[in-house]
């Protein structure tokens, strides 16, 4: 049966008996960063066209059609267009942070692949603080948002900045708030342990309502924490023209354009750990046969089913909500999905002491 | 207690009237036969344009070449920006009396707005927003027209 798992390992036993150890870990760190930066590439240009097509089936349109078969080709067309194009650096603006400022962005997203188990034993590092890691490292990438603003010398830029930094240190803590409730259920922090905790069923259905609660209001954090519509006001087209990435053009707004999609991936791939078990295949109760026919998908075809259903279901929501106001969005936080989360993970920590859970 | 009753009930209309909006956009998610796009250049000749479209001002005119247009100028008053000029000539009726008739329905294409309002004043419907649309042209003198068809009269009996 296809596994990565079998592919990883074979390699690194053949790079520890070829070379001695301190070469073979430098190889080991050049393949996986190799690794990392085609899977970011690939995602941008898949991404995107979902992002596309999806918007488009949902406003009755075809989408793109033209360039390649059904379109497929639309993004590569449009990276190499973003390429060609001359990144300007505005005569006002702070021109090492300006530069710097897309590279943070990014970097702060390649940062947080490193916990994420793509399959079965297939994960850059197994940290034993892996959630934390992952909630300490994503809001580093507000850092990159606000630099670009700031150094970008234009009020548009300036506003979207600053309205970014407000969303994202307030819906840090509710998505806080709902990772540490499954936290709680799992009793670990590593990833390879809250996979292993849902063996038996994943806990957005082990938890009873109130991890499905947890499961919702994550959702509308990370939707706000990566800048998405409805809680775009970082970027509003229709207020600040482009928000914090008005004054870039070229390779440097494909960068946070990327990183945008990147971000949308990894809080799926974090929700789909933590909600929807990861690799972990689906299995029901007592039906074995079921179980034995899912256990034959591989597992890295479930984490990446997961992933894009929740990726889906985002895209779900930017076209649908309208845009949210600056009020709206701080009272929804700090009035509704606060108080809400504090007392959700209250009653699942009452769930996991009295042991209630399935 | 009221306060918390409110803050639920809140809750509950804000989750429900987010979920049918994501009802209907679900909904044409799943239903890829209704997308209403055009791919134009592809399918010129079997083009679905709707009734109500309006591309430019046409004078309809039956298989005797004769059309219903008085040269009661009504449009031409109706016309927000100019863009009709009705020249009027003066035809002598078997009583020989003097009777004004149209002699040239003259159209700006380039004028117009597509308003439809001189359709709405036309007391005689002689004149209507037909569906064509590919209008552009490399001289603007080729946009202003002559609507009535040479040698076209009025319809005996419309007044």
């Amino acid at each position: 049966m296809f596994s990565l798992e079998n592919i990883t390992d074979s390699s690194q036993k053949w790079l520890y008996a070829t070379f001695n150890s301190t070469i073979a870990l430098v190889l080991q760190c050049v393949i996986v960063m190799l690794l990392v930066i085609s899977l970011f590439a690939v995602l941008g240009l898949v991404l995107v066209l979902m992002e596309r097509k999806v918007a488009a089936r949902m406003q009755i349109r075809l989408g793109p059609n033209r360039v390649g078969p059904k379109g497929m080709l639309q993004t590569a067309a449009d990276t190499l267009k973003l390429m060609m194009k001359e990144g300007l650096t505005p005569d006002g603006a702070d021109k090492f942070l300006f530069n710097l400022a897309p590279f943070v962005v990014m970097i702060a997203g390649m940062l947080i692949m490193a916990p994420i188990a793509f399959a079965k034993g297939f994960q850059i590092w197994d940290i034993n603080i892996g959630v934390l890691y992952v909630s300490a490292v994503s809001s580093v990438s507000v850092i990159g948002i606000l630099m670009a603003g700031w150094a970008s010398n234009n009020k548009y830029s300036l506003l979207g900045a600053m309205r970014s930094g407000a969303q994202i240190v307030s819906y840090e803590l509710s998505a806080g708030f709902s990772i540490v409730s499954i936290v709680v259920l799992a009793g670990s922090l590593q990833m390879s342990d809250i996979i292993a905790s849902q063996q038996t069923g994943w806990w957005l259905f082990r938890g009873h309502i109130p991890a499905i609660i947890a499961f919702v209001i994550f959702i509308i954090a990370v939707t706000a924490e990566t800048n998405r519509a409805p809680f775009d006001l970082a970027e509003a087209e229709s207020e600040l023209t482009a928000g914090f990435h008005t004054e870039y053009s070229g390779m440097k707004f494909a960068l946070f354009f990327l990183a945008e999609y990147i971000n949308i991936f990894i809080v799926c791939a974090i929700g789909a750990t933590l909600f929807l078990g990861g690799w972990m295949p689906l299995h029901v109760g007592h039906w074995k046969g079921f179980n034995h026919v899912m256990d034959y998908i591989p597992s890295s075809l479930w984490f990446l089913g997961k992933t894009f259903f929740l990726i889906f279901l985002i895209m779900w929501f930017r076209w649908t909500f309208p845009r949210l106001r600056v009020d709206q969005l701080l009272s929804l936080e700090w009035k509704y999905l606060l108080p809400i989360s504090m007392f959700n993970l209250l009653l699942i920590t009452l769930i996991a002491i009295m042991g209630w859970h399935f | 207690m009221a306060f918390l009753k409110q803050y639920i009930s809140e809750i509950y209309q804000a989750v429900s009237s987010l979920l049918k909006g994501m009802k209907t956009t679900g909904s044409y998610f799943v239903r890829p036969k209704e997308i209403i796009t055009q791919q134009y250049p592809d399918n010129r000749a079997d083009m679905k344009i709707p009734e109500r479209f309006r591309g430019e001002v046409v004078m309809t005119h039956d298989e005797n070449n004769e059309h219903a247009c008085t040269g009661c100028t009504a449009c031409e008053l109706a016309c927000p920006n100019a863009t009709i000029k009705i020249v009027t000539k003066f035809d002598t009726t078997p009583e020989g009396k003097k009777k004004k008739a149209l002699d040239t329905f003259v159209y700006h294409l380039e004028l117009c707005t597509m308003c439809n309002l001189c359709v709405e004043a036309c007391p005689t419907s002689a004149i209507k927003m037909a569906q064509t649309f590919e209008h552009s042209v490399y001289d603007r003198s080729q946009l202003l027209k002559k609507l009535n068809k040479p040698g076209s009269k009025l319809r005996a009996g419309v007044e």
